[in-house]
């Protein structure tokens, strides 16, 4: 099912559309985890993953106020804009890729399920300098978006005006 | 007094280092360092000569090695001086004028920019020509004469802002050129032959090695001869001198009248005993001489500006020199050296006089009646005129030309033919000379010149310019009392000096047959000068009628344009010249220096390709990227 | 139950393709960054399965950090994309082609 819905959302004309098909495609994956024994991941995929970041894309999209001449445009798009080359990469890549993962171990794996008290230890642990380096990660990417989406006082876009 | 040698090319030299190393430096500094270095040169030279006279060294010679140049394998130069007679007349003389005529250029060159640069110039010149005089072999001598070559190159370029010095300069610089690389040539013949290049060693072998009348004995002095004639400015490398008066005028009164012009005549004289073996050249040297001084003067009859006519004259005097040296009188030549020193500079003190004060006007025919103007000018440049044209008053006209011409007559290379023929010399000489006294000093006033212009505010000449002017003027005069003595009182006194260094021998004449070539020749001169007075002052319009018969008008074009030598080097060299370059400008070697280039521009223009701005075709570019990355890792 | 790890490891790579030819295919800027978001799911996914396979926490530790940098990544792109809906008001990716040459 998630490869259907990730193919869903590539082809589709209306980003909502893609959007939407883009959060079954994450529960579809949240729900692998799950069956890989990773709760704590799943849970995260879908609060952090599919609440946080597509909802981010979804006030976007409303911010942006598109007409609805742009779904005309993308369907002529995609139609158009559509080589052969693109298309023999990903294919190439994936067969790269399968390949490595044919050649190597097919083992089994047991229902043996890692819970999230284990990932909080690796985490407070061994890992802990990368929590840090992510917060300031983090940190950065709020105070660059901020900064880039400002709007001046006299409603022109900041960097709009300049140069 | 040997280890004194040194001294007198060392001052002016110290004088240039200290003029164009300190940048700003006021007029009278400027002025004191350059005459004065000159002047102390020079008095350690007659302290020098005076010694050499008076109580001569072995062999007449004063030599000092200062250190060892260069040292290859068999061939050894020295830097060395030498000090003889026939060094010692050309050091005193360049000193003596040099420090006169430096004296004047204070006051000349005052209102000119560029004035310690000029000094500086002119040091280095004196220097250059005194390390060429005094050299003991002959590789340092052409050091001396490259530099004097250099620095008239940059002196009559002076006034670098005008083109046409700067054209004149060039001219002059490739013309002598011409000779340089021939005597070069020469040099090489003679290292290779004879094993050395110092002057005494090579004079005293050549008779052993070379048979009289040799090939490379000829070949050799005729490769000197070519070097001489490109800086003396005689025929065929003659057509430099008259533009090189571009320059300030004592530039053209040192450097191309008394002393750079006759470098060659010292070159030649200093070898002479080469050209005693070799008769041919010696008489490709008085043919030089014959013709430079016919054609010149015919030349200098019709020209109008004024330091035309004393170029043209230089170059005619010179060619009496060469004329001399090559019947084989030596002395002869080297006297008459010294006296055209010392009158022609004065002429161009004079003439410079005349210009400071007219505003550059050049053109005798727009000049007139200068006589009350400049009574003390007059004067001078009456008294040089009177030497020029062998009739100096105050030696009861007994002159150089005279020696010359009686060798001429007696020698046994000379005969009456070319007597005959260096009489007509003595009568375009005369003629000429007074031609432009009268024209420019009698007659009507024809300019109107005001008196408070900027360059000599107060209209009056100054004693820095009178006195050099004076002096040389009146030493001009005196000039003749060698052959006064000679003849009269049968002294030989300076001819005897010469001989020291030059292979001569004496000719005996009685005191008749002299004074009768004396009056003859004199008479020729004063008939030059009436028929100059009656054409100029007399009747004047009667000159301007003569040329404007179509024969004579072709005449009087050709005379006045050095005989076509400008227009023939034009067609012959200049112009084929030109075109080959012009030609040849992208040739394979610009090829190969601009395909690096073309091959980045190429380069340049495939790969631009990429960069569509799109970030598709990025992203396309990274993809492809880690497909090829993981396919290696995988494959490899 | 047990699910084979190259079964997983496939999938992941098939994700991964798809998301590469959303971004190379699609010329709206939105679309580009969510097929982006898809290929860091499908690393993801692979991670989870390497921490299964292994079972260790590490796995998943790999994975939410790979979370964090997406948030960044998205939080920011998204800023970007609003600008250049302002200044070009228009979504083509190749309307910004002004570094070209």
């Amino acid at each position: 099912m998630a490869l259907a819905a990730t193919l869903m959302v590539i082809v589709q004309t209306r980003v909502v559309h893609a959007l939407l098909y883009l959060i079954v495609s994450l529960l579809a994956a949240a729900t692998i985890f799950l069956s890989l024994g990773a709760p704590f991941a799943a849970a995260l995929e879908v609060i952090i993953y599919a609440g946080a970041i597509l909802v981010l894309f979804v006030f976007v999209l409303m911010m942006l106020n598109l007409s609805p001449a742009t779904a005309e445009r993308e369907r002529w798009w995609l139609r158009c804009g559509v080589r052969p080359g693109p298309i023999v990469l990903g294919l190439i890549l994936a067969g790269e890729l399968v390949y490595i993962v044919l050649s190597g171990a097919g083992a089994g794996v047991a229902a043996q399920t890692v819970g999230p008290a284990e990932v909080g230890a690796a985490l407070f642990g061994p890992y802990v300098l990368g929590v840090e380096l992510a917060s300031m990660l983090l940190l950065a990417a709020l105070v660059g978006a901020y900064h880039l989406a400002r709007r001046g006082p006299d409603g022109e876009s900041r960097k709009g005006a300049g140069e | 007094m040997d280890s004194w040698l040194w001294l007198i090319p060392a001052l002016p030299l110290a004088g240039f280092l200290v003029l164009a190393l300190v940048r700003t430096m006021p007029h009278r500094a400027a002025g004191v360092i350059g005459a004065g270095t000159v002047g102390a040169s020079g008095a350690v030279a007659a302290a020098i000569a005076w010694r050499l006279v008076a109580c001569p060294p072995p062999e007449g010679v004063y030599a000092q090695t200062l250190w060892h140049w260069l040292g290859t394998a068999g061939f050894d130069a020295t830097i060395g001086l030498h000090l003889d007679a026939l060094s010692a007349v050309f050091v005193l003389v360049v000193t003596a004028v040099g420090f006169a005529i430096l004296l004047y250029s204070v006051r000349f060159m005052a209102a000119s920019e560029g004035f310690g640069r000029f000094f500086a110039y002119m040091d280095l010149f004196v220097a250059s020509m005194l390390v060429l005089v005094l050299a003991d072999n002959l590789l340092l001598l052409y050091l001396g004469w490259e530099g004097v070559g250099l620095c008239s190159y940059l002196l009559i370029g002076f006034w670098y802002a005008d083109p046409t010095n700067g054209r004149a300069a060039r001219k002059a610089f490739l013309v002598t050129r011409v000779g340089d690389a021939a005597l070069v040539i020469g040099l090489l013949i003679l290292w290779r032959h004879l094993g050395t290049l110092q002057i005494t060693e090579l004079l005293t072998k050549a008779p052993h090695v070379w048979a009289a009348g040799s090939g490379l004995a000829t070949a050799a002095a005729l490769l000197l001869l070519a070097g001489a004639v490109g800086k003396s400015a005689q025929l065929p490398l003659q057509t430099w001198l008259p533009d090189a008066m571009a320059g300030p005028t004592p530039v053209s009164a040192l450097i191309h009248a008394a002393t750079m012009v006759t470098a060659g005549v010292y070159l030649i004289a200093r070898t002479g005993a080469l050209f005693a073996l070799a008769p041919v050249a010696q008489a490709a040297v008085m043919a030089v001489g014959l013709a430079t001084l016919l054609l010149a003067g015919f030349s200098a009859m019709t020209q109008r500006d004024i330091k035309r006519i004393l170029a043209y004259s230089t170059m005619s005097q010179i060619g009496f020199m060469f004329l001399a040296m090559g019947v084989g009188g030596w002395t002869a030549a080297i006297y008459h050296f010294v006296t055209h020193a010392l009158f022609k500079s004065a002429l161009f003190l004079g003439v410079g006089v005349i210009l400071l004060h007219l505003n550059d006007e050049h053109d005798i025919f727009r000049m007139g009646g200068l006589r009350k103007r400049f009574p003390a000018t007059f004067l001078a440049m009456l008294m040089a005129t009177l030497v020029l044209a062998a009739m100096p008053p105050l030696t009861l006209t007994f002159s150089s030309k005279d020696a010359i011409l009686r060798q001429v007559l007696l020698s046994p290379r000379g005969g009456v033919g070319l007597w005959l023929a260096a009489m007509l010399g003595v009568l375009l000489t005369s003629a000429y000379s007074f031609r432009l006294l009268f024209v420019v000093f009698l007659g009507p006033q024809r300019t109107r010149f005001d008196v408070a212009h900027h360059r000599v505010p107060s209209g009056r000449v100054s004693w820095l310019m009178r006195l050099p002017l004076a002096v040389l003027a009146l030493a001009g005069g005196l000039a003749g009392i060698a052959e006064l003595l000679r003849v009269l009182f049968g002294v030989e006194g300076f001819y005897a000096f010469l001989r020291q260094t030059l292979p001569e021998a004496p000719i005996v004449s009685t005191l008749r047959e002299n004074l009768q070539q004396q009056a003859i020749s004199v008479g020729v001169s004063l008939a030059g000068a009436v028929a100059a007075y009656w054409l100029y002052v007399r009747r004047p319009a009667l000159a301007g009628r003569m040329v404007q018969a179509p024969a004579a008008a072709a005449v009087h074009r050709f005379w006045q344009a050095g005989w076509g030598f400008d227009w023939l080097y034009e067609r012959l060299f200049v112009r084929p010249y030109d075109w080959i370059a012009k030609t040849n400008a992208r040739d394979v070697v610009d090829w190969l220096v601009e395909s690096p280039a073309r091959l980045a521009m190429g380069l340049y223009r495939l790969l631009r390709r990429t960069q569509t701005g799109r970030l598709r075709w990025y992203a396309m570019g990274v993809a492809t990227g880690a497909i090829v990355l993981i396919a290696l890792m995988v494959w490899l | 139950m047990n699910v084979p790890v190259s079964h997983v490891l496939l999938l992941a790579v098939a994700l991964m393709g798809i998301g590469l030819m959303g971004v190379l295919v699609r010329r709206n800027v939105l679309f580009m960054l969510m097929s982006v978001e898809i290929m860091v799911n499908a690393a993801g996914l692979a991670f989870i399965a390497a921490g299964a396979l292994w079972r260790r926490a590490d796995g998943q530790v790999m994975f939410l950090f790979l979370l964090a940098m997406a948030a960044a990544e998205v939080a920011v792109g998204l800023a970007v994309v609003l600008l250049l809906y302002r200044r070009e008001r228009t979504l083509d990716a190749d309307a910004a082609d002004q570094m070209r040459g």
